[in-house]
């Protein structure tokens, strides 16, 4: 009794009742997406606007230097991280060495400084009148720079160092994770095939980690490139710092757009390299069996080694930086107070809130979009949203300024013949703009957070509450709220954090005369006050703690019974 | 594991009239009926894709009815052409997951009664019994995530029977579980589900699992019922070649029609009405070849011979691979012979089918 298949009851599919909910949310999801995206699309549109004027000049002056300087930073700073990050994390994973408990999550501390502040910390104890020449003259006897050498920390070595200390930890996570999840079966294979310790971690461990620690060198280089208030404070001509410079001091928007959008060539490498080292991890898992890893027991020479190979980093990217705000913040904390420091402190605090809560709240209707399944278009557009977090702080802050004024002049012209009333600027320049920045680079990072926790609950749990009685709203009430909050409150807290962290976007876009604690700091610290703003700067650290700890805590509990195996 | 009392007030049949389902331009399952009558297990057998789950899914009310109409005990719960469709938290249908989807933040009793009202005490006494006749007393605290993958499946069997639904419905209850657990579990479920007495509609790609399991099977082939019986007339009675194929590999030989006699490779066989000179497929299951080991007169008149290729014991049963003398194209057979019989590699053995157990189908069939 053969059939033919269906075809005739195909047509069937057309009287299908128009199913609105599903449409709202594609729409909704889609007008979103593209509302954040469009500091991106911004930028791309100038990027691609013929400017012939303007590259005759940037290609004859600026332009060449900006992609040299720029592309040595981003190697230099590659490397840096690939060493320590990677260096470290098999150490910590794959050997016993006394306080390894200790440096196993203590590395990941240095994340919690951002760029800028160690660059101050640097400056103010390497330079020639700082705490180390000075110590070293008196020890010598040496009377002035002629006497001795001594390298210069604001340079191009000395933005990549600085960089490198507070990013490794990002290789350092990635790699770690990926060493834990290795199988030990493939590391007793190698050695039972004739290859020793050290063979084995060259041929097999580290190639098969390779994909992990190429993500995490690629968000290191990311965060290089956001950065602002090292390469403008060290004078190393990078695009970041020429953008900010054509535009503020040479007042040449388009001048500035342009540097973006070749900056933009940058991201999109590095971008590109970040997803197919992502897809790659998934080829590189070896086994779901996880044993108690092996731990070659490391003594006399070599263990001292390991124990200054993982304790320098922390010092220098955690401890030195600490201790001396520390200090200077007790000195100076009346000055500090004085300057203003509480009414900034505020500003930081009820800006980031404000982004957190509005970034939280749009990544959840971007991930519950998706979820209910909306088409490929509103799809396409939340994953080109949230490529902001790739997109330096300084371009998206054009991507902002550029529409934001489009529109305050339409309002302008508008109302001055409607009504015979100028407005004026209504967006640009206010908090705003600054807000509306931040939700376009940290969009991304909320977004993924809650995506990440609707995951947990299947679509088989919906049908299961609703077929035990539980109408829509009971079911995420009752299932979906209680399984995402946590990943809400995480998505608020990073971009918070994040947020109170940031200088680019907001140096850029902020209203005249206002200051967040990153504002003020680098104020400061540009004119050599930094002693005096150190409370501030100690604020920003303290703050960014939070999200390390965390991230500290999750680490210890990654693979139980392992941290604790040192004690052994 | 003694089986818990479950009492059911309401014994209510389902039935589905006629539905057919596309999604886009895509038809999973067109123009099936389906009839459970109350206390009854049927079980929709298919391979993957033939739209089973699809059909679970339309009468839990998780899928919006497109074509025909599905009601439980006399109340219509789905129209379709833009008819009435009840939302699913107003069917009173206990659904049990294939992956269970037990919810995370709960524990293993607030899952159980997650479909019960704060004051139903009864219900809820009833929960505690049921958990302890089950041995899950001491998890009832628990989390799911510590459970094991039969105890996942018992608190999903048991959250899905605790608001006492008028009809249940299992999508591959048994596929998540370890293949050494699951013959036990599956003893446990059956005893649990007769004792319920209730309308269960079941889905499998496993045929011995539906047939230990069901009252009757309903064999569907994209998106068709293409046969429906009691499991052994499905086995030994399959209309269709695809039906005598989802129990495991067959021996396929040709067939044909002379003088109203079928004859095959494998002998001759009696016609049986079928036309004249007409081609056929004849199907014979491995355990249906008779082997015996020739005597020293060598053949015999009513067995065909065959040359062994290869012979393992599997414990309980021998696998052999054989192949024709003469004719059939050097075609491989398979049989299977119970405890051990294990010919030498290229010696000859003898082979009979008994008549009634030869499968034949149109040729075209195929």
């Amino acid at each position: 009794m053969p059939h033919p298949a269906a075809v005739a009851d195909r047509p069937f599919a057309r009287f299908l009742p128009a199913r609105l909910f599903p449409d709202r949310w594609g729409f909704a999801t889609l007008a979103v997406a593209l509302f954040v995206a469009t500091p991106l699309i911004a930028v791309a549109t100038i990027a691609l606007t013929p400017a012939p004027e303007i590259w005759r000049h940037l290609y004859n002056t600026v332009l060449f230097g900006y992609i040299e300087r720029t592309m040595m930073l981003i190697a230099g700073i590659g490397l840096g991280t690939l060493l320590i990050g990677t260096g470290t994390a098999w150490l910590v994973t794959m050997c016993r060495f006394p306080g390894r408990g200790l440096f196993n999550w203590a590395l990941v501390l240095p994340l919690a400084v951002p760029t800028y502040i160690l660059a101050f910390v640097f400056t103010d104890q390497l330079e020639y009148a700082g705490a180390v020449q000075g110590a070293l003259r008196e020890m010598f006897g040496w009377r002035n720079r002629q006497d001795y050498w001594f390298p210069e920390i604001r340079s191009m070595g000395g933005a990549i160092t600085v960089m490198t200390l507070v990013l490794y930890p990002y290789v350092y996570l990635l790699a770690r994770a990926a060493f834990l999840e290795q199988s030990v079966c493939v590391l007793e294979v190698s050695r039972t095939l004739g290859k020793n310790a050290w063979q084995s971690f060259w041929h097999v461990a580290l190639p098969l980690a390779r994909p992990a620690i190429v993500v995490g060198m690629t968000l290191a280089m990311m965060e290089a490139l956001n950065d602002f208030g090292t390469v403008d404070f060290f004078g190393v001509r990078t695009f970041t710092a020429g953008i900010y410079d054509v535009w503020l001091n040479m007042d040449n928007i388009s001048g500035a757009a342009q540097l973006a959008s070749v900056l933009m060539v940058f991201v999109v490498v590095l971008v590109v390299l970040e997803r197919m080292a992502r897809r790659g991890q998934r080829y590189h898992h070896t086994s779901t069996k996880i044993q108690a890893l092996p731990s070659y027991r490391l003594t006399g020479a070599r263990a001292a080694l390991a124990v200054v190979f993982c304790a320098l980093p922390i010092l220098l990217g955690f401890v030195l930086p600490a201790s001396v705000l520390v200090s200077y913040a007790v000195v100076f904390f009346d000055v500090t107070l004085k300057a203003n420091y509480l009414t900034i402190t505020l500003n930081s605090i009820s800006l980031s809130l404000g982004a957190a809560v509005i970034a939280a709240a749009i990544g959840l209707v971007l991930a519950y979009g998706l979820r209910m399944g909306a088409g490929p278009l509103p799809r396409a557009a939340v994953r080109f949203a949230s490529i902001g977090y790739a997109v330096p702080g300084a371009v998206l802050a054009i991507g902002v300024i550029v529409p934001m004024a489009g529109l305050d002049n339409a309002i302008d012209g508008f109302s001055e013949r409607v009504f015979g009333v100028s407005t004026g600027l209504l967006f640009s320049g206010t908090v705003i703009a600054i807000l509306y920045g931040y939700l376009a680079r940290f969009l991304a990072l909320s977004f993924g957070t809650v995506e990440a926790g609707l995951g947990k609950v299947s679509r088989n749990m919906d049908g299961a509450a609703r077929t035990l009685g539980a109408s829509p709203i009971q079911t995420m009430a009752r299932v979906h709220f209680p399984l995402v909050r946590t990943s809400l409150v995480t998505a608020g807290l990073l971009v918070f954090v994040d947020c109170m962290k940031e200088l680019p976007i907001t140096i850029i876009l902020r209203p005249f005369g206002y200051d967040t604690l990153a504002t003020f700091v680098f104020q400061y610290a540009s004119d050599e006050l930094f002693e005096e703003s150190a409370l501030g700067a100690l604020t920003i650290v303290a703050a960014g703690l939070i999200p390390v700890i965390i991230l500290s805590l999750t680490t210890l509990r990654s693979r139980p019974g392992h941290a604790g195996g040192d004690r052994a | 594991m003694t089986p818990p009392s479950i009492d059911h007030p309401k014994a209510d049949g389902l039935h589905m009239l006629n539905v057919s389902h596309a999604f886009g331009d895509h038809t999973v399952v067109s123009g099936v009926s389906v009839f459970v009558k109350p206390g009854e297990l049927v079980c929709l057998l298919g391979p993957s894709g033939c739209g089973k789950t699809t059909l679970l899914r339309l009468a839990a009310g998780l899928e919006e009815l497109q074509i025909g109409r599905i009601t439980i005990g006399e109340e219509t719960v789905a129209d379709g052409h833009g008819g009435r469709q009840l939302p699913p938290e107003k069917r009173n249908v206990g659904l049990m997951f294939q992956d269970f989807a037990l919810f995370p933040h709960l524990t293993v009793f607030e899952n159980v009664v997650f479909g019960l009202s704060e004051n139903d005490t009864a219900r809820r006494a009833w929960v505690r019994d049921t958990l302890s006749t089950m041995g899950l007393e001491e998890y009832s605290g628990a989390f799911p995530h510590v459970l094991s993958g039969g105890q996942q499946q018992r608190v999903a069997l048991l959250r899905a029977l605790a608001p006492a639904p008028r009809v249940l419905l299992l999508d591959e209850p048994f596929s998540g579980l370890d293949v050494n657990r699951r013959a036990q579990i599956r003893q446990d479920t059956f005893q649990i589900l007769s004792r319920a007495g209730i309308a269960t509609l079941m889905v499998t790609h496993d045929p011995e699992e539906a047939m230990f399991m069901a009252d009757r099977i309903l064999v569907m082939q994209n998106g068709r019922i293409v046969q429906s019986g009691t499991p052994v007339e499905i086995y030994f009675h399959p209309e269709t070649a695809f039906v005598a194929e989802l129990f495991g590999p067959v021996n396929r030989l040709p067939g044909r029609v002379t003088n109203g006699v079928l004859e095959t490779p494998l002998g001759r066989f009696p016609g049986n009405g079928l036309a004249e000179g007409s081609e056929v497929s004849v199907l014979i299951r491995p355990e249906a070849l008779s082997l015996s080991v020739p005597g020293p007169d060598g053949g015999a008149p009513d067995a065909s011979v065959l040359t062994v290729q290869s012979a393992r014991s599997l414990g309980r049963s021998s696998h052999l691979a054989l192949t024709l003398d003469g004719g059939g194209d050097g075609q491989m057979l398979n049989a299977r012979m119970p405890g051990v019989f294990l010919p030498d590699q290229g010696s000859r053995v003898l082979a009979r089918v008994a008549p009634e157990n030869i499968l034949i189908f149109p040729r075209e069939d195929n």
